[in-house]
């Protein structure tokens, strides 16, 4: 990949594009990730110009909306980091399901091989039917990809290793039927998810929840938007409630971490106070 | 070179035996970080810490996302996420496509560093059995830094470098025991 082909300022500049066209906010991301997806994508496209490259984002719909799509980063699995899995399955949702009602936030879902890794567990967990899991992206087309509940038939053998890793005991294959190239999963997986567009950085918060997950999205930000979100999930969390985040990132540093207990060595967190 | 900022080393199959050879020379006082990318299972990071840290009064410590860089210290790509070096001096961690079929791929490691540090940064690619690395150290000698090589001749697995060497305007070819104080040189 050429690095070169987008310098620096044509970065802003597509960024403050973003936010007076379309209210886009992506000035708190972290810079080199960011310019390696949009390089990226402009060596994809083989677009000729820089101005012809940013004439399309502000102009045609479409293309912008697989600009934003193919900047952020989309790449998720099904029971990724099956240790985990484990600690939510054997640990906080046991404990949560002492309560009437769970209401869960997976924010960041993209595809949705989490949200339904979540259903499995919970489901296992005979919790699914008091459960509410609200899977957010500021991405509408990966939410429409996930409604759909098919994942590549090619996955199937590493997510059902995970699955087993992570403490499941049923034959992963019963979750899915197999479709061609596709594994279309149960229906019922699905019933208590509620796929919705939201963007971490815009957004407020719409709900309390006991339980927020939000791995390997804060990674994409700078210090100052990770703490203002983190805030966010302080504001939608209850008391009691757990924060679940990505195995390198971490909530010291900032405002909120007082209030919260680390459990073990998983990067969970309990709001105790 | 003027002054180095950071000496960066990716490596692959047969790397670490290299790694493990070439610490112990490593001066304690250099005046820059060291960042190790290599290839490796998912899921085996504080091992790969540990172990290296048993070879050199240096820190080690595997990277966390936001951290600072500092001289004098050696740091460890995390295993499954790209490892990027931002402007301001800090790493940025990236849990996006692999690239050539690895993550952290060294290519993108040293891309983002040849950006940051452009004519201070020296590179070094040593064994491994795919390409990843070698469009790296073109884009190093592109920013003006120094692109350095293992010589294929001592490598376990001899198809890195030696298709780094192919491609690219190598300044440097090290055996393995010339490493050590090539690095020391630097500071």
């Amino acid at each position: 990949m050429e690095t070169n082909v987008i310098n620096d300022e044509q970065v802003e500049i597509l960024l403050s594009d973003l936010l007076e066209q379309y209210g886009y906010d992506f000035t708190g991301y972290s810079r080199a990730s960011l310019k390696r997806r949009i390089v990226r994508l402009y060596g994809l496209d083989k677009a000729l110009s820089f101005a012809e490259f940013r004439y399309k984002i502000n102009n045609d719909h479409t293309y912008f909306k697989r600009f934003v799509e193919q900047i952020t980063v989309n790449v998720t699995e099904m029971f990724r980091d099956p240790v985990f899995f484990k600690t939510l399955r054997e640990e906080v949702l046991p404990k949560l399901g002492t309560y009437p009602f769970i209401r869960i936030w997976l924010a960041g879902c993209s595809t949705g091989e989490e949200a339904y890794s979540i259903s499995i567990i919970l489901k296992e967990l005979n919790l699914l039917h008091k459960s509410l899991i609200y899977a957010t992206d500021l991405n509408p087309t990966v939410l429409e990809k996930a409604a759909q509940s098919m994942f590549a038939m090619s996955q199937m053998k590493q997510y059902s290793e995970n699955y087993i890793l992570s403490g499941g005991k049923k034959d992963f294959s019963s979750y899915y039927t197999a479709n061609y190239s596709l594994a279309k999963f149960n229906e019922d997986l699905k019933s208590k998810i509620i796929f919705s567009t939201h963007n971490l950085v815009s957004d407020y918060s719409f709900n309390e929840f006991q339980l927020i997950l939000c791995r390997n999205v804060l990674i994409y930000f700078d210090r100052e938007l990770q703490f203002k979100v983190l805030n966010l999930f302080d504001e939608s969390l209850e008391e009691l409630g757990y924060l679940a985040l990505g195995t390198k990132e971490t909530i010291n540093f900032s405002q909120i971490a007082g209030k919260y207990k680390r459990l073990q060595t998983e990067k969970i967190w309990r709001k105790v106070e | 070179m003027e002054k180095c900022d950071a000496f960066i080393i990716g490596g692959s199959a047969g790397s670490l035996e290299v790694l493990l050879k070439v610490l112990p020379r490593i001066n304690s006082e250099i005046t820059f970080p060291i960042i190790i990318v290599i290839h490796r299972k998912h899921g085996s990071d504080s091992l790969l810490a540990e172990l290296l840290s048993g070879r050199t009064s240096l820190p080690v410590k595997e990277v966390d996302e936001k951290e600072q860089i500092l001289p004098g210290t050696i740091y460890i790509a995390p295993s499954d996420y790209h490892l990027l070096i931002e402007q301001d001096h800090t790493f940025s961690l990236d849990y996006s496509e692999k690239v050539n079929y690895s993550r952290p791929s060294i290519d993108v490691t040293f891309q983002t560093a040849a950006e940051v540090y452009k004519a201070n940064l020296v590179c070094l690619l040593l064994s491994g059995s795919n390409s990843d690395g070698v469009s790296g150290l073109k884009s190093v000698k592109l920013w003006g830094g120094v692109a350095a090589i293992q010589n294929p001749e001592t490598a376990q697995v001899s198809y890195m470098p030696a298709q780094a060497m192919l491609h690219v305007k190598i300044d440097q070819i090290l055996n393995i025991e010339e490493i050590g104080g090539f690095l020391n040189l630097l500071s």
